[in-house]
């Protein structure tokens, strides 16, 4: 046989994807596919395709490197193997000893962002200056405009580190706020009932 | 059982009840920043720990505990206080249950979030600048030129100045007093610093004293004092030298 055997075919975008794995490692960022077709100078399509192939190589149990669909876009993160280790190398992730005053004010943003202070306040009944500034610190949220009033309060929206923190493909991720809690009318029965057992 | 020693361990205060009371009325503390639920739970733990129920205290509680309620509110709220005021109370309780609805929805997505984050804590990822992120620009409001230039001109004006005429405190020379003093010697070998010096205004009387220290150190007279308080003598240095009351200067 004067000929090797080629057992195993060229991908045709073979050649895209070793691009997009380039991209993808020195991005800080999840990358859209926009993003990476653009740098790539090639077409959305054949990214996907070439995405494709990237996440059968770089997946659980595979390889130390995990290629993830997270805020947007697409990144490269640390397998859940090596976490461990990530964390005696880590001294403090973004997340790491959030309150539940920060998580809270950041729910609110999430859901009702970009909203301000006193907006927050008016709904947690406390002050939120130093959950926000604290949230402001790790970047989870970040300014988005004033309210349209003269002197205006500063609002906030959650950033695209909040939704990689939280593993979220994209805020519409997040559970409808419908599903979460009692709705007003029960609450106002719940109340009432309280109210009438008391004086009967 | 004392409601205003109860102690509270807040994140905005730590210490006896009637110290953040009084830090409250004193606007030290903003009641915004103060969590009354968990004066509440400190309150309530602390009856759970006694045998009997102290009603007079749970009065008391009650009392402090919704005036202090009511402050934060209206601290919180200041602009809707008018708007609430004007509802039914039936209008206001929907009002009332809508809010709480609200939050509770809110507590809910904390918790879920709390469990997400729970759940991912072994996903680690890179965290650096993003390279990609456009910072949102900072767009100033159309601006008048004209009104620009006179707000600096008011700027670049000097300040009034400061009258100073109340500090304005007239001393007398002391050397009109080392003149007077050593005249006075002249004709008398010694006298009564107090007084020579009565009837003039306090600091004249002070200027005076200076004047005797300076004579004193250039050793043109020496002082004796009887016991402290006493006149003080002021003589020649060559008559009373030796004698047991002479104030030495150090």
């Amino acid at each position: 046989m004067d000929r090797p055997l080629r057992l195993i075919t060229a991908n045709p975008v073979d050649q895209l994807a070793r691009t997009l794995e380039a991209l993808l490692v020195v991005a800080s960022a999840p990358l859209s596919i926009d993003e990476l077709a653009q740098a790539a100078a090639d077409d959305a399509e054949r990214v996907e395709l070439a995405l494709g192939l990237l996440g059968d190589r770089y997946r659980e149990g595979r390889s130390g490197i995990v290629l993830e669909h997270v805020a947007g876009g697409y990144a490269f993160r640390a397998s859940r193997e090596a976490a461990e280790a990530c964390d005696r190398l880590f001294e403090r992730p973004v997340e790491r000893g959030l309150s539940q005053a920060a998580l809270e004010t950041l729910s609110i943003v999430a859901y009702l962002g970009p909203c301000s202070r006193p907006e927050i306040a008016r709904i947690r009944g406390v002050a939120a200056d130093s959950a926000v500034a604290g949230l402001l610190e790790r970047g989870l949220i970040a300014e988005a405009g004033r309210e349209d009033a003269p002197g205006g309060a500063v609002r906030y929206r959650t950033t695209p580190l909040f939704e990689r923190v939280f593993g979220l493909e994209s805020a519409a991720a997040l559970p409808r706020l419908d599903d979460l809690g009692d709705t007003a009318e029960e609450l106002r029965e719940r109340l009432h009932s309280v109210a009438v057992g008391k004086t009967a | 059982m004392i409601v205003r020693e109860l102690e509270l361990d807040l994140d905005a205060f730590e210490g006896p009840f009637d110290l953040l009371l009084t830090l409250l009325l004193k606007e030290e503390l903003e009641p915004a920043e103060v969590d009354m639920a968990a004066i509440v739970v400190a309150f309530v733990e602390r009856l759970a720990e006694r045998e009997e129920l102290d009603l007079e205290a749970c009065g008391e509680f009650l009392v402090l505990i919704a005036a202090l309620l009511e402050l934060k509110a209206r601290a919180l709220f200041p602009e809707e206080e008018a708007e609430l005021a004007e509802l039914e109370p039936e209008e206001a309780a929907e009002e009332l249950a809508r809010r709480l609805a609200e939050y509770r929805r809110m507590k809910e997505a904390a918790a879920w979030l709390a469990e997400r984050l729970a759940s991912e804590r072994d996903r680690f990822f890179r965290i650096g600048p993003a390279p990609l992120a456009r910072k949102p620009e900072r767009r100033l409001a159309q601006q008048d030129p004209e009104q620009l230039a006179a707000t600096l001109r008011l700027l670049a004006a000097p300040p009034p100045e400061v009258s100073l005429a109340h500090m304005a405190l007239r001393f007398p020379p002391v050397a009109q007093f080392l003149e007077r003093f050593r005249a006075v010697l002249r004709r008398r070998p010694r006298f009564d610093f107090d007084t020579e010096v009565e009837g003039l205004p306090r600091v004249d009387q002070a200027v005076a004293f200076l004047a005797l220290l300076e004579l004193r150190k250039a050793e043109e007279i020496s002082l004796a004092q009887a016991a402290p308080f006493a006149p003080i003598r002021v003589s020649r240095p060559d008559v009373e030298r030796g004698t047991e009351w002479i104030a030495r200067s150090a």
